[in-house]
């Protein structure tokens, strides 16, 4: 359906093809952009951030990437957690070898050195597709891990064969280490979060955004009308591998601190940011946030309800957590394809009309 | 006889015989895939439910005890009997055909038509929520499964004496072979056979083949699909018991099974997914190349445990060389 609003109108090309047409979404974005820089970092305490603000971010930015590669390309990758594993390593060792570095240009290297990665191991796309690729990017999921395990100068030597971030601080602020703040590390994280949905949104509208659906959609005919299907998966891989490196930087850096290869980048993780998306919209960058959420959310609620309340013991809850969500994915793929962000724009149309629909 | 070279034939032979089991699993994928178009990511964990079932029924474990206990506050755990091998393998097989009446129903009946990815991801889901209701039904701690046929008479256990024997005695050097393995390729190959043979000479398999070769002309010739389509995920539940009791006696029913399972993909890969023969010529392959790969070069130089990946990286530069696999129908694309 055709979203805008009577009465709202557009006199130059960038209004009308702005993201929020519509004023009120407009001012909603706002508002809720204020509440998340100004009033949320006052009022949260550690439980809040550490268990479902800093998840939510770092996840949220992962799936944004994987959604830009899936969602937006159509190439399924199973290799979210190697290529997580990637940016926290090159984080890591970023970290340590130049320690004057800001932690800005820090994790955005370790974003690019996955975006690398990422190419190299979106090579084979170019000759297979679908399921051989999912595949395929398993391959990348082992490979990484077993890297990141074996070869000790990736954890310089340590004697656990743990990486742990050392201090570093971001204008006079702890944001890494032992002794930090619960806002400053939420905000630290924000920032790249607004900054990554930002560049993803606009790269996903323009001339690349358009090229990857044209393959997504079908990819010898958008080689007919003229898009290099070399450069479209490609980059397609870079700008997602780029996405994931990020969120992996700040996973092991600013949320967990320190981290063993096999424990947090799993193939687990490539599930769960799969699921992210499948459940929050595949092509929408507000699904990214929502799957985010919600599965962030889940566990956390499921916890509260049967440990808490019920007092069921936990590992009754985490198999029953398992069913649900591989029940909801189901639940997804057959009733909403499009997951929670159709869900939303639905609810959205249907609340424009309401309660005259006619 | 040179020490080094024995030491690698040996490697070679258990290599084959962990392919055959590899192929065990990915002769479910290549079932399904062929009559369906699914890529069953979800057989793994079939493997895993099967076996964790058979091992519930044998010990007369009450399903879902824990969930229960936890609801009521009782204290159930086992009804108080054991069941003999024989009648639990038929239990489970009936719980296996019953799983894929509901899948049919209640998951793929609906995703009819979609893109494959979508059956894929849809697979991935199933397979999730299987692991669920199995840790759910059977409790998750790492149970040991032994099938026997008499009192007795159970799978054998350990390595195999008569062969070392003889051929330390022939060769000057005593090959180690795991008893389970050469039962397991026995095994293997009896259900290979009788897989084929199901297909070529029976109506339903007849009807099978009609389904993998053209849904809609199999339609039109009174071929029930939703049948198949039962029909194919019951036989791939029933390999899937089988690989599981394989794997289960070998290492334990524990959730890694359905991890090993993971390697059936590569299999795959390498041998065509709509190939039988290319399933177990696949298989056999991986499970060299990986142990031989572990035991000459990933050992000594890389640092050991390359079987993790070697089998993915293998199958990913075959793909970028022969996409459609060793055995499968050439992929041709028309827009």
């Amino acid at each position: 359906m055709f979203y805008r609003e009577a009465g709202d109108f557009s006199s130059t090309y960038a209004e009308d093809q702005q993201t929020f047409p519509i004023k009120f979404d407009r001012y909603r974005y706002y508002v809720v952009l204020f509440i998340a820089v100004v009033v949320v970092p006052f009022m949260v305490n550690d439980y809040w951030v550490n268990s479902l603000l800093m998840p939510f971010l770092i996840y949220a930015i992962a799936a944004i990437g994987l959604n830009i590669l899936v969602g937006y390309c159509g190439q399924v990758s199973l290799g979210t957690g190697g290529f997580m594993a990637v940016g926290a390593y090159a984080c890591y060792k970023l970290m340590t070898s130049f320690p004057d570095v800001s932690m800005v240009i820090v994790v955005i290297l370790a974003g690019l050195i996955t975006a690398a990665v990422g190419v190299l191991f979106g090579l084979p796309s170019l000759r297979i597709k679908g399921f051989y690729l999912a595949v395929a990017t398993l391959a990348a999921q082992f490979f990484l891990v077993w890297l990141f395990n074996r070869v000790p100068w990736f954890y310089n030597y340590s004697a656990s064969g743990q990486i742990s971030a050392p201090e570093r601080t971001f204008f006079g602020v702890n944001i890494t280490g032992a002794s930090t703040e619960a806002w400053a590390t939420y905000l630290f994280c924000l920032m790249f979060t607004i900054a990554s949905a930002y560049i993803a949104r606009n790269l996903t509208r323009g001339a690349s955004g358009r090229k990857w659906m044209a393959i997504r959609d079908m990819d010898i005919a958008a080689e007919i009308i003229g898009v290099n299907p070399l450069r479209a998966k490609l980059t397609a891989f870079a700008v997602s591998s780029f996405f994931i490196g990020i969120s992996g930087a700040l996973f092991f850096a600013i949320y967990l601190g320190a981290v063993e290869v096999g424990e947090a980048f799993g193939i687990t993780k490539s599930f769960l940011v799969l699921f992210m998306i499948i459940i929050g919209g595949l092509g929408s960058i507000f699904g990214s946030f929502a799957g985010a959420a919600f599965l962030v959310l889940l566990p956390v609620v499921l916890k509260v309800v049967g440990v808490d309340w019920l007092g069921w013991p936990t590992d009754i809850v985490a198999h029953l957590q398992l069913v649900i969500v591989g029940a909801l994915i189901i639940i997804f793929l057959i009733a909403e394809p499009h997951g929670i962000a159709q869900l939303w724009r639905v609810a959205k149309e249907k609340l424009r009309l309401w309660p005259f629909p006619h | 006889m040179n020490e080094q070279l024995a030491y690698t034939i040996e490697v070679f032979a258990n290599g084959l015989m962990a392919g055959v089991l590899y192929a065990l699993v990915a002769l479910g994928f290549v079932l399904i895939y062929k009559a369906s178009g699914i890529f069953n990511y979800a057989q793994g964990v079939m493997a895993l439910f099967a076996a964790m079932t058979l091992v519930g029924i044998q010990n007369g474990q009450v399903p879902f005890s824990n969930l229960i206990n936890a609801i009521f506050g009782t204290d159930v755990q086992h009804f108080g009997w054991e069941v003999h091998s024989f009648l639990a393998i038929a239990l489970t097989v009936v719980v296996m055909i019953a799983l894929a009446w509901m899948v049919q129903k209640f998951v793929f009946k609906h995703l009819v038509g979609q893109e494959p990815i979508i059956l894929f991801m849809a697979t991935i889901g199933l397979a999730y929520f299987l692991e669920g209701v199995a840790d759910l039904m059977w409790g998750s701690e790492i149970k040991s499964l032994n099938v026997c046929i008499t009192g007795a008479t159970c799978l054998p256990q350990g390595m195999n004496v008569w062969l070392e024997g003889t051929t330390y005695e022939a060769l000057g050097y005593g090959f180690f072979i795991d008893n389970l393995d050469i039962v397991a390729s026995i095994v293997a190959a009896f259900l290979v056979m009788g897989l084929v043979m199901f297909a070529q000479y029976t109506k339903q398999g007849r009807a099978m083949r009609a389904v993998a070769d053209d849904h809609q002309a199999a339609l039109s010739v009174g071929v029930s699909l939703n049948f198949i389509w039962i029909l194919v995920w019951s036989l791939a539940g029933f390999v899937a018991l089988v690989a599981g009791i394989m794997w289960g006696a070998k290492s334990g029913v524990q959730f890694s099974l359905s991890l090993i399972a993971l390697k059936a993909l590569p299999v795959l890969m390498l041998g065509g997914f709509t190939s039988i023969p290319g399933a177990i010529v696949g298989g056999l392959i991986i499970g060299v190349g990986e142990k031989l790969f572990e035991f000459l070069i990933g050992a000594p130089f890389l640092g050991g445990a390359t079987e993790n990946w070697f089998a993915y990286m293998l199958a990913l530069l075959f793909l970028v060389f022969r996409p459609q696999g060793l055995f499968g129908e050439k992929i041709i694309e028309r827009v």
